[in-house]
């Protein structure tokens, strides 16, 4: 083996310090351990970086697998005299399991491939997702995919104008609140689209996130095109008794959440009647009794969040259907609204799979290069893409609040004697 | 910029294996050397339908065009595209035909 060359890096080294895991320590002790050239060669880079404040990656990197139009991201140095072994530096990106659940063999045998034919640096995880491999040259590409696919039975996740990889919150695996079985539906969407998600046919990128309640804890409302957010049409389930532990003090408001302080003994009124944002509960203080309006309620989940012991989800779940999140690039960003307020989700999911299938159908007709679709729904408008492109009906859930400016379009067919018009017909009542 | 040497012609490409010349640049022999890295057989008729289309499209356009619109005019679905370009239509098909890489969120 060659010989191992060590930069100088004072200003990186200076991150080794404070009580949060360094990843600077984490990289230096893996690399002395298996004396990685790319690792010091990467620290050396960042040093550099560091002293000038700007990036030393040259734009772009065209790099992949046969068969795939992605799920590599190629890199190379703009310093390949002063940092060879970083001359090349591409991420891979590895379909992660539903909520990343993981047996200590599997990440073993990984790591084992990746310390051999990488830089045995990670990022666990993307924040699409994916397991993601840090660094390696375009020749270890295909040997890299061939291991996944053959020993670990492992695929590449998404990159460029297609799906990317769909994640999901943890689920039925371990919440009491989730009103749909995330993992199932995570990966079936996943193996349902594979076709989509390696071969880029979409005018931009597309992302699904999965989330069993609106507390959202993947973030689908931000962070996906279509978001699926669980939740539930009939009435919250109560466990008096319990919430007369909770008003008694012998349960903690928020499972303990705010514990490291002060804030006097639980009030029920004030913590959770008074916050309700519809206003739609009402504790009885004589009959030590709480009651829900559960017709008004928007499931906002804070009272169970509160009083997790004492209220939970009802029995009849589905999921809210929205779409369009996107960061502000090019148009502002903006989160995903309302499309299906309530879809209940069994396995195989074809409800949710035509309207998927639908709304492709038309952003990849319609959609310009490199537009999101919530860019295209802005474009063409939200009650055409619901009611022309999707077939369903506008109701009032669709919208926040109505329009306040008057510039309605109406359809031909919809105003009567329709648009052709004879200006000499209005004459003769309007002489000019 | 490296440069690679093939059946007496010399070609200066970038890391990727892009054609740096352009459309200028290329040439038969381009072509040949591309099909040995891209993992093509035999270079046919269809290739060389989508590697027109290519080029035709980025000389009137000045950019490559979407995959949907190359799917169009060729008439090849993606699919069929994959089957001729096993690295598919940007990393394998752009490059034979000399366009330049594809750039953004790849």
């Amino acid at each position: 083996m060659a010989e191992i060359k060590k930069h100088d890096t004072p200003m990186v080294d200076e991150l080794k310090g404070g009580p949060w895991p360094s990843f600077v320590d984490d990289i230096y002790s893996y690399a002395e351990k298996h004396q990685k050239q790319a690792c010091f060669d990467l620290m050396g880079q960042l040093e550099l970086s560091y002293k000038h404040k700007e990036t030393h990656w040259k734009h772009g990197g065209i790099v992949g697998v046969f068969g795939y139009g992605g799920g590599v991201i190629g890199r190379y140095s703009d310093q390949q005299e002063q940092f060879p072994a970083i001359w090349a530096f591409h991420t891979i990106r590895v379909n992660q399991p539903a909520s990343k659940w993981y047996h200590t063999s599997a990440l073993r045998k990984l790591c084992e491939i990746w310390d051999h034919r990488g830089s045995g640096m990670l990022n666990t995880h993307g924040s699409t997702g994916d397991l993601v491999l840090l660094g390696t040259v375009t020749e270890q590409l295909e040997p890299i995919f061939f291991d996944l696919t053959h020993q670990m039975n492992m695929d590449l996740g998404g990159s460029g104008s297609n799906l990317r990889t769909p994640s999901c919150c943890v689920g039925k695996a371990r919440c009491e609140w989730s009103c749909l079985d995330t993992q199932a539906l995570c990966y079936d969407l996943t193996m349902t689209y594979q076709d989509e998600l390696h071969r880029p046919a979409f005018p931009y990128k597309f992302k699904f996130k999965i989330s069993g309640c609106p507390n959202d804890c993947v973030a689908a409302i931000a962070r996906a095109d279509l978001s699926i957010i669980g939740t539930w049409i009939d009435d919250i389930r109560i466990d008096q008794e319990a919430v007369r532990a909770y008003v008694g003090g012998e349960l903690k408001p928020n499972a303990g959440a705010h514990s490291d302080r002060d804030w006097g003994p639980f009030d029920i009124k004030k913590e959770v009647i008074d916050l309700c944002p519809t206003q739609c509960m009402h504790w009885d203080e004589k009959e030590k009794k709480l009651y829900i309006n559960n017709k008004e309620c928007n499931r906002c989940m804070h009272c169970i969040n509160v009083m997790p012991e004492a209220l939970r989800p009802g029995t009849d779940t589905g999921a809210t259907i929205l779409m369009g999140a996107k960061a502000p690039i090019l148009e502002g960003a903006q989160l995903s609204t309302v499309i299906v307020p309530f879809m209940r989700l069994e396995p195989p999911y074809d409800n949710l799979k035509e309207l998927i299938e639908k709304t492709w159908d038309f952003w990849m007709e319609n959609g310009k290069n490199r537009e999101r679709l919530g860019e295209l729904i802005q474009r063409i408008g939200l009650n055409r893409f619901i009611v022309d492109i999707l077939g369903l009906k506008p109701i009032p859930q669709h919208v926040r609040e109505p329009r306040a400016n008057p510039y309605v379009f109406w359809k031909e067919e919809e105003v009567e004697g329709g648009w052709d018009r004879d200006v000499a017909e209005f004459r003769k009542r309007h002489p000019a | 910029m490296p440069t690679v040497e093939y059946k007496g012609k010399t070609f200066e490409v970038d890391e990727d294996g892009f054609l740096q010349g352009g459309l200028d640049a290329w040439c038969m022999e381009w072509v040949e050397y591309v099909k040995e890295q891209e993992g093509i057989q035999e270079l046919t008729e269809e290739h060389w339908k989508v590697i027109k289309v290519l080029q035709d499209y980025f000389k009137k356009n000045g950019v490559a065009p979407m995959v949907r619109i190359l799917s169009k005019v060729t008439g090849y679905p993606l699919k069929k595209i994959y089957e001729l370009f096993p690295s598919g239509p940007g990393k394998g098909a752009c490059k034979m035909a000399g366009l330049p890489k594809p750039t953004g969120c790849v």
